[in-house]
């Protein structure tokens, strides 16, 4: 077991290389002329050229490539003199439309995005699971169909309408909650969850539709399988034969996809984030793409991409975890 | 002596989309305390759900039951699922088919086995846990308080039907119902299976139904022989009044069908012309009309059109025909 | 049965050997052992003749029957059918030899694919073949259908409208449906209830009798293969141990594990049953991935002695016709009462000990399970 998780690790690591040189390069075969995006209004060719210089892009792209690692171990400076800017290690790459190291404006947009994902992560897979169970042992009954036609409407509605209506009704409607403005939860804990709440629920939603549908199938499974009916025979309550024996061999597949939605989330939610105005990930990216601010979009491209690789290491963990036929191989 | 089960006039019957399955249809039949009956019969016939009637296994949701099942003087049928539920496992045990699907694959054998215990007895985990190796022991586990932390696909078929065997009888039931336990395995491991269940009910009395299509098995193992055809019983007696003295055409048909190790070499097969009928559109009559090649000497057709009660032919020798005794004596003497 | 006229082989097999790669899990997989799912086995079959091959499960019956159609590659040996070797031939060459073999599967729930008639699949190997039978194929399938007792009329429907049986039945039509010199039958009959059993048992008794076709028949049932075979082969973990003439092998075993092997088969008979001499062998089949030193049965043998864990016994011919691969053959009829093997307490590997159950069956979950592998073979390969 030992060896299976470094070796993973190992390769982890090597997967993240791999993308990030993939991402670097796909961007710098992008048409725009990065120097030219660097500098602000006032811009004559002579500040366009020295930002060139200071931000290495008159090297080759491998070159460059070389200089974005050794900048994310050892730290780097562009430019030289006073003027030069230093970002230190890890240095993702600096913003000059914003004046700020990439990594700092991705931290600072972590929380929001960190809160929405865990929040709603933790209600669409309890609702989820709980609604699947429920519907997979009334299958075929009325409050099987309920539910598994709500979680078809759920399934197929765009999270942008969700959001707009409930901004529209909640809000402007009914006045039951004030606009959304985030500020951190320990600055003040009840605005926090008055933002956070309708976002969380949207998200709860529209990711629960998909647990439901999941959960139900999977119990459906393995509710017909021999070890069940020899849980049963035990004398088992029934409360137990569920929680205990069919929904832990039905988890894998659940574990797999909540793994990787909840890595998804991280890299924000970006169309519920914009409408609900989140200091997000999300929204970062899209001001990001507007400006546009190719460090920034470099960065939170290459930390979403590794939450998603992160997310694969932590789900196969998970599954020698709980299938001890992947553990003992 | 009394009965320890009962069963009376049983039916299950499956809506399904095609129509009503009528899996079991008007079965009777009784076990004494101790002694050890055989359900046979081909696939299909009703005998997995007649055992799992028995141990409140079909869910009621999809099943209609009606009848009685009286086990020690209760029937089950008319009791709650919870009372039913605290017999499970305690009173009346069941072990099945497949081993290497049975257990559960994540969980180890020593907890599964624990888990039986501590669902009916207020004991303490290492006290539970003694149990479960010296259930281990007792099916000829080696090694038992190595094994009891393995997993289930640690072990082979062999092996995982003897943990079934350990945790059926780990709270000594007193009846254990056996749904074709060595159908899976290898006839090696078979055999030790089958010595193996034998020895543990000379020790501790339980009360044993088996059910299986093997009829050497029931041989080695069964003192009363319940022959199922279409979801009924079509003739029940002792083994000896089965294998010796059968009656009805279905138990002859049976018979000469198997391939025995002991028959004269030279001799072909006879076998049951046809196949099964669907539960869902039994035939008028003798459900085993269409098949039946001694239909013709009944009189006006009764075989079509009449259906045949289950009729004491000796005491204790139930058969359900229209043949008359001289008849039924003629077609075994042609069939054997 | 073998009495009296010509032999004429039909199906010689020599030395045949099949092993499988046992691969490490991981991005980069090795090779760390091998499955001897055969190893070393020779055979053969005369026209007309069926040859019983017993074995417990996962000792290499089906393997050696699929080796032989070249539905998987054999490591090394010769497979001589109707005089050419087979074994080192392409798919192109083996084509016209496909013709004079056919095989039946077991699960004739899986073998027929199911969204095709019963009369595009009974027919498929004249097409395979470019063969146009006088009256064209339909008419042919159709006599085919009539032959094996299934309704003619029966041939635009699909496989799931059929019984069990039937379905064998279906199976059966195809394999003779050219007119082979050879078929090979695994297990055609262990899904099916024993009614059925027989009148499938009788109907490949009666083609055999009409064609003059050979079968390989593939079993674990010792008492249907006494019922059809003519000469019987038992295989354990990969060898054959025993060869004989049915009459022969079924009344004066000689090797150890044959005798095992027939004492545990229960006769349906009480009486019978109950005087019956028996050796009850502790144990499992060992693992092929580590098979055991020596005479392989050794572990489980109850007359093994020191020879017989560091010598191979090479098969000898004891009478004519019976050949058995044992250091010491029995010779002398059994005493009747029950004769145990070794403990399998002394004999079971303990956890960290070769051959202990976890290696081997997480070994093999990771190739992959072999009865799915033979659920998966339709009717389209052959
Ligand atoms: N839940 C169910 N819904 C519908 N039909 C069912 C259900 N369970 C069993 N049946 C049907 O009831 C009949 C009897 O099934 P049962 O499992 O008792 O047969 P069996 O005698 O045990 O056969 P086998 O030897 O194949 O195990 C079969 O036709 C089966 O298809
Ligand atoms: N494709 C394969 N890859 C790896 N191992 C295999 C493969 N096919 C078979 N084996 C292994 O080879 C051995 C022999 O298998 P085979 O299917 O020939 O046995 P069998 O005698 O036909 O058994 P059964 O009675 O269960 O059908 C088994 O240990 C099996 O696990
Ligand atoms: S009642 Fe008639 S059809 Fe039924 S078994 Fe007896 S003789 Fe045959
Ligand atoms: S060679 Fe030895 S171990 Fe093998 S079967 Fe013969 S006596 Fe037994
Ligand atoms: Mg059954
Ligand atoms: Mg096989």
């Amino acid at each position: 077991m030992g060896g299976y998780v470094v070796r993973r690790v190992l390769i982890m690591l090597l997967l993240l290389l791999l993308l990030s040189f993939t991402v670097f390069v796909l961007f710098s075969l992008l048409p725009a002329d990065v120097a030219r995006l660097t500098c602000g209004k006032i811009c004559t060719p002579e500040t366009i050229e020295a930002n060139r210089i200071r931000l290495g892009l008159d090297k080759s792209v491998i070159e460059q490539y070389w200089i974005f690692l050794q900048g994310l171990v050892l730290g780097r400076t562009y430019g030289q003199g006073p003027g030069a800017i230093v970002c230190n290690a890890p240095c993702l790459g600096y913003s000059f439309t914003r004046q700020e190291p990439v990594l700092k404006l991705i931290l600072d947009r972590l929380p929001a995005t960190l809160f929405l994902a865990l929040g709603a992560f933790v209600l669409f897979l309890i609702g989820g699971v709980a609604l699947g169970v429920y519907s997979a042992l009334r299958r075929g009954r009325w409050q099987d169909k309920t539910v598994m036609g709500i979680s078809l409407i759920g399934y197929s509605l765009p999270s942008f309408f969700i959001g707009l209506v409930v901004i529209y009704f909640v809000i402007i409607r009914w006045q039951l909650l004030p606009f959304p403005s985030y500020v951190n939860p320990w600055v003040d804990p009840l605005q926090f969850l008055q933002t956070m709440i309708l976002p969380w629920l949207v998200l709860a939603v529209l990711y629960a539709a998909f647990y439901t549908r999941l959960t139900r199938s999977q119990m459906l499974e393995t509710l017909n399988d021999d070890y069940i009916r020899t849980a049963r025979a035990k004398g088992l309550p029934e409360s137990v034969v569920i929680r205990k024996h069919a929904l832990r061999a039905g988890l894998t597949p659940i574990v797999t996809a909540a793994g990787l939605d909840f890595a998804g989330l991280l890299g924000g939610a970006i169309i519920l984030e914009t409408i609900f105005s989140l200091p997000g990930l999300g929204s970062l990216a899209v001001s990001a793409v507007l400006s546009p601010d190719l460090p920034i979009l470099v960065g939170v491209t290459l930390i979403t991409a590794s939450f998603i690789i992160i997310a694969n290491l932590v789900v196969d963990l998970l599954y020698a975890v709980i299938d001890p036929r992947v553990r003992l191989a | 002596m009394s009965a320890f089960l009962e069963v009376k006039d049983l039916h299950v019957s499956f809506p399904t989309g095609d129509g009503v399955v009528r899996a079991v249809d008007g079965l009777s039949f009784s076990v004494e305390k101790g002694k050890t009956l055989a359900i046979v019969g081909e696939s299909g016939s009703g005998k997995s759900v007649t055992a799992q009637a028995v141990m409140g296994l079909l869910n009621r949701n999809f099943a209609d039951i009606t009848g009685q099942v009286w086990l020690d003087g209760q029937d089950l049928l008319a009791m709650s699922d919870d009372q039913v539920r605290e017999l499970r496992g305690e009173s009346m045990a069941m072990i099945f088919q497949d081993p290497m699907s049975s257990l559960h694959p994540f969980y180890r054998i020593g907890d599964q086995l624990m888990e039986a215990v501590r669902i009916h007895h207020k004991v303490s985990k290492s006290e539970a846990r003694e149990r479960a190796i010296d259930a281990l022991r007792q099916v000829g586990i080696p090694a038992p308080e190595r094994r009891v932390d393995d997993y289930p696909h640690q072990l082979s078929g062999g092996m995982r039907q003897r943990v079934m065997i350990a945790m059926a009888l780990i709270n000594s039931p007193q009846l254990l119902i056996a749904d074709e336990p060595t159908t899976a395995l290898d006839v090696t491991v078979q055999a030790q299976i089958t010595e193996l269940m034998l020895k543990l009910q000379a020790e501790t009395g339980t009360t044993l139904m088996i059910i299986t299509h093997d009829l050497g098995v029931v041989a080695d193992m069964a003192d009363e022989v319940t022959v199922m055809y279409a979801g009924r019983a079509v003739e029940m007696g002792t083994t000896d009044d089965i294998y010796y003295r059968p009656e009805m055409p279905y138990t002859l048909g049976l018979l000469a069908s198997v391939p025995r190790l002991d028959s004269d070499l030279s001799e072909r097969l006879d076998p049951i012309p046809g196949n099964p009928p669907s539960l869902i559109n039994l035939p008028r009559g003798c459900v085993f009309s269409p098949r039946c090649t001694f239909k013709g000497e009944v009189a006006d057709n009764r075989c079509a059109t009449e259906r045949p009660e289950l009729l004491a032919s000796t005491p204790g020798h139930l058969v359900r025909c229209h043949l008359n005794a001289a008849q039924r004596q003629a077609a075994r003497e042609s069939t054997t | 049965m073998t009495e009296s006229v010509e032999r004429e082989e039909v199906l010689r097999v020599e030395g045949l050997r099949v092993y499988f790669p046992v691969k490490s899990r991981g991005v980069f997989p090795r090779t760390v052992g091998q499955i001897k799912a055969v190893d070393g086995v020779d055979l053969s079959v005369d026209r007309g003749e069926t040859l019983g091959l017993v074995g417990e499960s996962g000792c290499g019956k089906s393997t050696t029957g699929r080796a032989i159609l070249r539905l998987i590659d054999p490591t090394a040996g010769h497979v001589v059918i109707n005089g050419t070797d087979v074994a080192g031939m392409s798919r192109r060459q083996l084509r016209p030899v496909r013709k004079q073999a056919q095989m039946i599967f077991q699960d004739p729930y899986n073998a027929l694919n199911p969204r095709h008639t019963v009369g595009a699949i009974i027919g498929a190997p004249f097409k395979i073949q470019k063969i146009d039978p006088p009256g064209g194929i339909r008419t042919a399938v159709q006599e085919i259908m009539e032959r094996v007792g299934l309704n003619p009329e029966h041939v635009n429907r699909y496989p799931n409208e059929f019984s069990g049986g039937q379905r064998q039945r279906i199976g059966i039509a195809r394999a003779i449906a050219l007119r082979p010199r050879l078929i090979i039958c695994d297990e055609p009959v262990s899904a099916l209830d024993v009614s059925i059993q027989a009148q499938i048992l009788n109907l490949l008794q009666d083609l055999q009798e009409e064609f003059k076709v050979s079968y390989l028949f593939i079993a674990h049932d010792l008492a249907v293969v006494r019922q059809i075979a003519h000469r019987v082969a038992v295989m354990y973990l990969g060898h054959i141990v025993e060869t004989a003439p049915r009459s022969v092998l079924y009344s004066e075993p000689m090797h150890p594990y044959t005798n095992a092997l027939l004492s545990a088969v229960p006769v349906p008979d009480p009486r019978v049953q109950s005087e019956r001499e028996r050796i009850l062998l502790g144990g499992d089949l060992p693992s092929p991935l580590n098979p055991p030193s020596g005479c392989v049965f050794h572990t489980r043998c109850f007359i093994a002695q020191d020879r017989c864990r560091t010598e191979v016994p090479q098969m000898r011919t004891m009478a004519p016709d019976h050949e058995v691969a044992c250091h010491f053959p029995i010779t002398e009829p059994l005493k009747g009462g029950v004769i145990h093997g070794p403990d399998p307490g002394l004999t079971a590997p303990l956890p960290g000990e070769p051959g202990y159950w976890s290696e081997t069956v997480t070994d093999l979950g990771g190739v992959g399970s072999p009865r799915l592998d033979s659920a998966n073979s339709t009717d389209e390969g052959i």
